[in-house]
């Protein structure tokens, strides 16, 4: 193979490796920082809502929660991020507004538990720490899910 | 100069640009167009519009009930175990296409989960081993390898640890497959699971006392899940077997959408002991037994078709 053959097999193979290994990294933060805050609660094994995200970037998650269940839901950003702010709204309730962490201090975990099934949606957002910065923080932003009736 | 002393650096200042070029790539994704040409580091602190479109910029996720919540939402409705409607492992040579591996990882992780939450111990340790062969045959590396399960096999009898397990490879292998381009399949997965939920649900309830019934309860709450599915499916819209999954699901949508259930509005209160938020509201649920008995046919006859 000749050495240009190498080279463009080389960046292709840099190109592909390394956004997976970015998003691999908040696979890892997911695991590592977020899931044993989930204790006694255990993780329900979804992997659905974990992403880089930017200051300033928003991400909505829509999750059935069913009733009778002890829930906890955990939303964690990586340390350089500032207190990930999230809220819940009632999907079939005109997205009325169930919880804003901003009004518990920015608590990064909700215990629920539902008399009813409800369909939920999760908006987190990543506040902007410095609105003078030309270069916003990017970091790993995870939702988890656990409960206490396995 | 020697020319071949010249390549090394030629090959790293490449790959230093094309890191470069990924690194800004990735860090703002699709949205904000004009950070990518470069504008964004011109202007040194972020202009009202740039901030005004990572303001709305929005990642959007559905998530289903995990194959573990599926199996605990089952149990905790009072049901019993019955092995005779899972799926036998001894079928795994079946599936030789990345759609029917796909979906029996998602059908034998939920079968894992329900033998497990009942303390079926042989049974959980057969469906890992299914599991496992699906998420090898799909290449997923390490969600489910020996290590994991002689763990398993060491500490059979402690439930917390059992269901930490299970978590782990289901994590495994849903971030494996997102991370590597493969969300469809990462899709038909969670649907395969949902599918085996519904079915060993179905086929548990008795239904002369579908009334006051927990499990019917929990079977009809799926309806609120579909547009939740059929939103994930379409996010894969140029994957065949996503859409011939999401043809299944419309098909239930059908039968669902004659089911009834009225939601009243939701108040928070939260114990300030516990800190536990109640989300309390009323609710009430409409299925005639000929729509129950519609839904169990369509979910057995769809279900038959992706483990056959």
């Amino acid at each position: 193979m000749t050495k240009k053959g190498l080279l463009f097999i080389s960046l292709v193979v840099c190109m592909i490796a390394l956004p997976v290994a970015m998003n691999g990294q908040c696979k890892q933060f997911a695991k590592n920082t977020c899931k044993p805050g989930l204790d006694p609660y255990q993780h329900d094994g979804n992997y659905d809502a974990a992403a880089l995200l930017i200051e300033g970037e928003q991400a909505d998650m829509y999750r059935v929660l069913h009733a009778d269940v002890n829930y906890r839901i955990g939303v964690c950003g990586s340390g350089n991020l500032s207190s990930i702010h999230f809220k819940v709204q009632d999907v079939r309730d005109n997205f009325k507004v169930i919880y804003d962490n901003s009004e518990h201090d920015f608590d990064w975990k909700w215990d629920v538990k539902l008399e009813s099934s409800r369909q939920l949606r999760i908006i987190v957002t990543v506040p902007v720490s410095d609105e003078d910065s030309s270069s916003p923080e990017e970091g790993c932003v995870s939702v988890m899910i656990g409960s206490t009736d396995f | 100069m020697n020319r071949n002393l010249l390549l090394p650096g030629k090959f790293f200042l490449l790959l230093f640009v094309s890191f470069s070029i990924l690194a800004v790539s990735c860090k703002l994704g699709t949205k904000t167009g004009s950070e990518g040409s470069g504008e964004f580091e011109a202007s040194g602190a972020l202009d009202a519009e740039t901030q005004e479109q990572l303001n709305t910029a929005k990642r959007i996720f559905y998530s289903l009930p995990s194959p573990l919540e599926t199996a605990m939402l089952i149990k905790n409705a009072g049901a019993a175990y019955n092995e005779e409607l899972l799926n036998p492992t001894g079928n795994t040579a079946r599936y030789i296409t990345s759609k029917g591996k796909a979906l029996n990882l998602g059908i034998y992780s939920t079968d894992l989960s329900y033998a497990s939450l009942f303390d079926q111990t042989q049974a959980t340790l057969d469906y890992i081993g299914a599991a496992k062969e699906m998420a090898d045959g799909l290449s997923i590396l390490d969600a489910i390898d020996e290590e994991t399960i002689e763990f398993l096999e060491e500490n059979i009898n402690n439930r917390e640890m059992i269901i930490d397990i299970i978590s782990e490879t289901l994590m495994n292998s849903s971030s494996f497959l997102k991370e590597n381009g493969m969300e469809a399949t990462a899709s038909i997965v969670l649907v395969g699971g949902w599918m085996e939920g519904l079915y060993i649900a179905t086929n548990l309830v008795d239904d002369s006392k579908l009334k006051e019934n927990k499990l019917v309860e929990r079977i009809v709450d799926q309806k609120l899940s579909l547009d939740i599915i059929v939103n994930l499916l379409m996010q894969s819209s140029e994957d065949e077997d996503a859409m011939a999954v999401l043809e299944d699901v419309n098909t239930l949508k059908v039968i669902f959408d004659k089911i009834t259930i009225v939601q009243g509005e939701v108040t928070a209160v939260e114990d300030p002991e516990t800190n536990v938020t109640i989300l309390q509201s009323d609710s009430s649920i409409k299925i005639s037994k000929d729509v129950f008995r519609e839904l169990k046919a369509k979910v057995s006859e769809i279900r038959s078709s992706y483990i056959s």
